[in-house]
């Protein structure tokens, strides 16, 4: 199919006469103009471009790599604050050192308690300082403490809480500190990664298989559109939460390709109808039924003829689908079914502010809430400009 | 109607100039400047093609253009009654529209509200305009029915639109117009989208209603010979300007435009078929447009010969129809289903290099049996031999090589072409499934040489359907067809979707074909006085039968069947002095 089309391009691209003439602009070039011409949808555009390159920085590395060092006090509130109470610092500054000081009659008191594995306990504690850096990762270790990993994770300093005392840290934050004293910032950024992938992720994955379903029941109809409604009926009528978790419980692991699979398996359902009825109005078309008279296979018809002209359809679907992902992701997280805890996204970021609000700390709920509500209100508002561009009678203003 | 003063006309329309925004930066000038009266007791008729500005022209009159993006230049004036209607407030437009002014649309079907019946409809209007209680609405809309000639109107004021056909819809929508007594009717195409034993009824009707009523009626249509059965005055339009207007019978018979000329003279006539047909470059003086390639001067003594048609006994066959039946089913309950025979029993006989025409009105099952011949529709029953092979029974695989000999023209150029499809991919395509021509070079030089085969410069190679006009996509579909080599040509109702002049183009495009390539054509069309002039044969189709198949001259002048006769005294017949 594929092939068909490019030789179809190519031999429509290859001149062998030379005649003079100007190239004359796609439905999509025109549909790019009417977009050039809408104030609110480049705005809007312009925002989504923005975070979206933002999302590339990150995932690469460039930007907010070191997301997790603990960079600042404990709740630095952000630098437009200032090192707003002088006492509050000392006293967060004070309270960490308790905290590191209070860290190691905790572990003297909770091996006493554990008897049976006192010694073991014992002899890993002896380790330590020979293996300190490194990870301790003996079956011992494993086999009875099951956070043993964790633990040497933090002791070597991957997830960069083991460089507490290193440097000095900071009174004050761009735009706040956490409970351990990480950058709100970088973590918003890396929590827009996050919660931006999946929401892409998953969106393409729900479209095109919303896609492939439709256009088959659409286009062939009798029994296999049976078939198809019958399975989304069976589909839909599970409610969407036990939905996800069914999925959850059967692939078992937490991590982001999870909550794209959960999200793209449950969330076909809507592109699947509308992309059906789309192919039952076009199988029905003269040009459709043209391309059946001179010859061209189901197969071409479908792709090659149908799909250009339902695919401004698909475009708003995926935009659609990517704003409702990105609030679905954040919902999940924040009920703790998303992203595993060592992920931040901004439903995790919502889920860690829960707490912190009551200590009157709102900066991480500010910057989570504002990064998602300025990327999913400029998302939608792209959206019905990108409607408008692709379909402009559906502007619904009578032309001449 | 009081005040039958002879002097006064009751609409005016001075310089009305309209504008559209198309976007920020373009606008459009759909009428420039036009000036015309309607008398009082008068019907006058606003001729032109699409494009022409006669619809927008309407919509002014009534103020129902597009607020947003319609700009109507302050000088105008639209008098009504002595009241400017331009820059009048929406209330008192508002109740002009409804008590003085009214109209009907092209779309019965549409126009009325499928959800409530007929009556109820008709009663709304009465209570609202003219503040009658519920019963004296109801024997005023039973009153109305009957005088537009819905029968037992006490029974039907109950039915639901769908449960009347087309013409008795357009019935209800006229009792709804003319329900407030109305000065001015205007009718915009109100007969277009019937059939022509339908559109006679609903002229005589309208005829009729506005010598009772002693209204005015503001008559809208692209067909001048429905305007001479029915309008006094003449007003015709190209491109938003007046070309010509005056009293019909001036009109028709002295004809001062070249424009008027040409449109009278494109449409085929009954009682002429001459070699070519008129266009409308003929008249309008550029004969070298870039439309057409060459050889216009001699045009003119083309057009004066006769071109004698018919079929003879001794012709060969290149296909041969029997018995031909096509059901459809719908789902009946859950397992039961419900058969509609729309072809029963069809047979005929395709000579080499003819033309057979297929008459019929909507629902005649004429489409299905040109559908149903490319297997585009399986057939139920039947056989078609093609050169001694039965084309409808063979597997898909070995139809293939036959699929490409047999191709069909579809009625809308607007929805035939791909519009993701630049034209080069249209052409090319089908030589490409079909392996015709050795690489992409030739296919494209096969293209090239198309597209000026059907009169289209080289360079809508590169360009999107779009950006071409009703008839150059016509043409278009002409030459996707002619790629590949085709022996049948099917027309569907090919030209009934274009203007006069353009569709006078293609008819005289597929004759030179035919007359070139010996290409037999079935050309499928309601239009009778199109189907005469293009025909050999005439077969008239019925309810799924064929009822009369004779030579085209034949059936015309002898008419067996009183079906066929009934057809043929419904063609308006244009002008006639009487």
């Amino acid at each position: 199919m594929a092939t068909d089309l490019a030789t179809l391009q190519s031999g429509a691209r290859v001149a062998p006469r030379e005649i003079p003439h100007t190239v004359s602009p796609s439905l999509w070039v025109l549909a790019w103009r009417r977009l050039r011409s809408d104030y609110v949808g480049m705005v809007s555009l312009g925002i989504v471009a923005a975070f979206l390159v933002m999302v590339i920085l990150s995932g690469t590395g460039l930007i907010a790599k070191d997301w997790s060092r603990e960079v600042g006090v404990n709740y630095a509130p952000p630098t437009f604050l200032g090192a707003d109470i002088e006492a509050e610092k000392a006293a967060a500054k004070e309270k960490s050192e308790a905290a590191s000081t209070a860290a190691a009659p905790a572990e003297e008191y909770k091996s006493s308690v554990v008897d049976p594995i006192g010694d073991v306990i014992a002899e890993l504690k002896g380790q330590k300082p020979a293996t300190a850096g490194a990870p301790a990762t003996s079956d011992e270790g494993k086999s009875v403490d099951p956070l043993a990993d964790v633990m040497a994770d933090i002791r070597a300093g991957k997830t960069g809480r083991g460089e507490v005392a290193a440097e000095e840290r900071r009174a004050t934050l761009p735009l706040g500190g956490d409970k351990w004293g990480r950058d709100v910032l970088k973590k918003t950024i890396k929590g827009s990664e996050t919660s931006i992938f999946v929401g892409i992720a998953a969106a393409l994955v729900a479209t095109f298989l919303g896609t492939l379903f439709g256009a088959i029941s659409g286009y062939y109809g009798k029994w296999i559109d049976d078939f198809f409604n019958w399975f989304y009926s069976i589909f839909s009528s599970i409610p969407y939460l036990l939905l996800i978790l069914a999925v959850a419980a059967v692939l078992q692991q937490k991590g982001i390709m999870t909550i794209v699979l959960i999200l793209g398996l449950t969330g076909w359902t809507g592109v699947f109808r509308l992309i059906r009825a789309e192919y039952l109005k076009h199988k029905a078309r003269e040009y459709v039924q043209a391309a059946d008279a001179i010859g061209a296979s189901n197969a071409r018809r479908m792709f090659v003829h149908i799909f250009p002209n339902v695919s401004h359809v698909v475009l708003v679907q995926v935009s659609i689908l990517t704003v409702a992902f990105i609030k679905s992701e954040v919902i999940l997280s924040f009920l703790g079914f998303g992203v595993p805890v060592d992920v931040v996204s901004w439903g995790s970021m919502l889920n860690e502010a829960q707490n912190e609000l009551i200590l009157g700390k709102w900066w991480q709920l500010v910057a989570a809430g504002t990064a998602m509500a300025l990327l999913v209100t400029a998302f939608s508002l792209f959206t019905d400009a990108l409607r408008d561009a692709l379909d402009p009678k559906l502007k619904g203003r009578a032309g001449a | 109607m009081s005040t039958q003063l002879a002097g006064g006309p009751l609409v005016s329309v001075r310089n009305l100039r309209i504008k559209f925004r198309l976007d920020r930066h373009t606008e459009f000038e759909a009428v420039k400047g036009i000036s015309f009266d309607i008398a009082k007791n008068s019907t006058v008729a606003l001729v032109g093609e699409s494009g022409s500005g006669k619809s927008v022209t309407s919509l002014a009159i009534l103020g129902l253009l597009p607020p947003e993006n319609s700009i109507i230049d302050p000088a105008s004036e639209i008098r009504y009654d002595g009241r400017n209607l331009i820059g009048l407030p929406m209330i008192e437009l508002r109740q002009l529209r409804g008590a003085d002014i009214s109209m009907i649309f092209q779309e019965p079907m549409t126009s009325l509200n499928p959800v409530f019946t007929c009556g109820y409809q008709l009663e709304e209007v009465l209570k609202l305009h003219m503040g009658l209680t519920g019963r004296q609405a109801r024997k005023r809309a039973i009153d109305l029915l009957r005088e537009v000639g819905i029968p037992e109107p006490e029974r039907r004021i109950d039915a639901y639109p769908s449960q009347m056909s087309g013409g008795q819809q357009q019935r209800v929508m006229i009792a709804m117009a003319i329900a407030c007594e109305p000065k001015l009717l205007i009718a915009d195409e109100p007969t277009t989208a019937l059939d022509v034993t339908i559109q006679k009824q609903i002229l005589d009707l309208i005829a009729d209603l506005q010598k009772r009523h002693h209204m005015s009626v503001l008559f809208i249509t692209h067909d001048l010979a429905v305007v001479g059965e029915i309008a006094d005055y003449v007003v015709v339009m190209r491109n938003g300007e007046i070309r010509e207007q005056g009293v019909a019978a001036d009109v028709f018979e002295r004809p001062k435009d070249s424009y008027t000329k040409a449109l009278l003279r494109c449409r085929p006539q009954l009682d002429r078929r001459p070699v070519r047909l008129p266009v409308i470059d003929d008249y309008m003086g550029d004969s070298a447009s870039a439309d057409h390639p060459a050889g216009y001067s001699e045009n003119l003594r083309l057009m004066m010969r006769e071109r004698t048609r018919g079929v003879s006994a001794s012709d060969p066959i290149i296909l041969d129809v029997k018995n031909l039946g096509k059901s459809f089913y719908t789902r009946d309950g859950l397992v039961g289903r419900r058969e509609f025979k729309a072809v029963k029993d069809v047979s005929f006989k395709l000579p080499k290099g003819k033309t057979v025409g297929l008459v019929g009105e909507s629902g005649s099952g004429k489409t299905t049996v040109g559908l149903t011949l490319m297997r585009l529709h399986e057939a139920t029953t039947g056989e078609a031999f093609f050169e001694g092979q039965d084309i409808l029974s063979m597997s898909p695989r070995r139809f293939m090589d036959y699929k490409r000999r047999i191709q069909i023209i579809f009625q809308n150029p607007y929805a035939s072409l791909n519009p993701r499809f630049t034209v080069g991919q249209i052409l090319t395509e089908p030589m490409l499934i079909h392996e015709i021509g050795s690489n992409a070079q030739e296919r494209t030089d096969m293209a090239f040489e198309l597209l000026s085969k059907v009169g289209l410069p080289e360079v809508s190679f590169y360009k999107y359907p779009h950006e071409f006009s009703g008839g150059q996509r016509q043409r278009i579909a002409v030459a996707r067809c002619l790629t590949m080599k085709p022996d049948i040509l099917i027309c569907d109702e090919s030209v009934s979707a274009l203007d006069v002049s353009v569709q006078a183009q293609v008819l005289n495009l597929l004759q030179d074909l035919q007359d070139e390539y010996g290409l037999s054509y079935i050309f499928i069309s309601h239009d009778l006085a199109v189907v005469k002039y293009i025909s050999d044969q005439v077969m008239v189709m019925n309810e799924g039968q064929i009822i009369e198949m004779a030579n085209s001259d034949e059936i015309y002048r002898h008419p067996k069947q009183p079906y066929t006769q009934k057809l043929l005294a419904s063609i308006p017949k244009g002008w006639h002095a009487d």
